[in-house]
């Protein structure tokens, strides 16, 4: 019974027989979690496909009312943030914390670039009046039910960003954490799931992107 | 436990130029997905956009989050979830695009609205939303099946 050998870590929890099992249960649960995430947002996408199967005109005269440019920039940003952050994971592999800081910084400093254009994007099309539903009040766009659009539009790219201010937290929190000296090569689990759930983040807005943006 | 143990540890620490690769890979991507958009391929420009943005999620899955490298039970419960909502998309398609082959109404949504908003239609297409959900208001008791 015994399993307290010379050296046993203080990160390792007593209900875990070694490291190895206790990093690979986290990982287990983390995947378990981003399964119901791609879930979450499941519904939202059969709900944009249910629409766009109906309204195919409606949707390609609605997306030229979103701006390809800040897209484009949007998929850079986040791209280029889900390189940092595995860097960042990688990083403290080698136990180069301070490395690992800078790299968690420049994820953060970019997830914080995406949400300001995010920002007056929304702020652009709120204030033109392209809205969800009854709140919809914009004339330019012919079609049957253009605030269906927006609705899509809105929840879809409205719950990645909540994912993404969420990302943002962990990540702030990571930084303290990794300051603190409470990762090393040998326990980094905190920021390897971090690093997972900011893939899955960046994972969804490549289908986002596509299908609001560049509708043909 | 696993196939690669040259060290005894599990980690896959990946050389700085495969993350480095990966990530211009998705760069390159996203212009293509971007430039492709310009051309039109009728109804394969969906077809086109989503092959592109698969290749940019499976490059992220693989690379980024390790399912390449790591335990392969992570990659089986996330590919199950892809086919769940793989089914939870086909079969709604199938209800949502063949329905008028069952019924006489016309496939659309499945609301109160949906006839008033093409009566609508019909009489003007200028109507707003916002007038057509007034007009919808006062208009509830219609008899649907006309």
């Amino acid at each position: 019974m015994s399993h307290s050998q010379e050296g046993h870590p203080k990160f390792l929890q007593h209900h875990f027989s070694d490291v190895e099992q206790q990093r690979e249960s986290a990982k287990l649960g983390m995947w378990v979690f981003l399964v119901t995430e791609i879930l979450l947002f499941g519904g939202l996408f059969v709900f944009y496909a249910i629409y766009r199967a109906w309204y195919p005109d409606m949707f390609h005269n609605a997306h030229l009312a979103l701006d390809v440019a800040m897209g484009t920039t949007n998929t850079i940003v986040l791209i280029t943030s889900s390189v940092t952050i595995a860097l960042g994971i990688r990083s403290i592999q080698l136990d180069r914390q301070k490395d690992t800081i800078w790299y968690l910084f420049a994820t953060l400093l970019l997830a914080g670039t995406f949400m300001v254009i995010k920002y007056f994007e929304y702020m652009h099309k709120i204030h033109l009046g392209q809205l969800p539903g009854e709140w919809y009040h914009f004339d330019g766009i012919e079609g049957n039910n253009p605030h269906v659009f927006f609705s899509a539009y809105f929840l879809m790219t409205g719950l990645h960003g909540i994912h993404v201010l969420i990302g943002m937290g962990l990540i702030t929190w990571l930084i303290f954490r990794t300051k603190a000296g409470h990762f090393s090569s040998k326990y980094y689990t905190h920021i390897e799931m971090t690093g997972l759930y900011w893939h899955l983040v960046d994972l969804i807005w490549i289908f986002l992107f596509p299908l609001f943006y560049l509708i043909g | 436990m696993s196939e690669h143990t040259n060290t005894g540890h599990k980690e896959h620490i990946l050389p700085l130029s495969l993350y480095l690769g990966i990530g211009s890979m998705l760069l390159v991507l996203t212009a293509v997905t971007v430039w492709v958009s310009f051309f039109d391929f009728g109804e394969f420009n969906l077809v086109v956009a989503m092959i592109i943005a698969a290749s940019k999620a499976s490059l992220v899955a693989l690379f980024f989050m390790h399912l390449k490298y790591d335990n392969k039970l992570y990659a089986i419960i996330f590919v199950s979830s892809l086919l769940f909502l793989a089914v939870f998309i086909i079969i709604t398609m199938f209800d949502t695009l063949r329905r008028d082959d069952v019924y006489i109404e016309k496939s659309g949504p499945i609301q109160k609205q949906s006839l008033m908003y093409d009566s609508l239609k019909t009489h003007s297409d200028s109507t707003t939303v916002v007038d057509s959900l007034q007009v919808k208001e006062d208009t509830t008791t219609v008899d649907l099946n006309k």
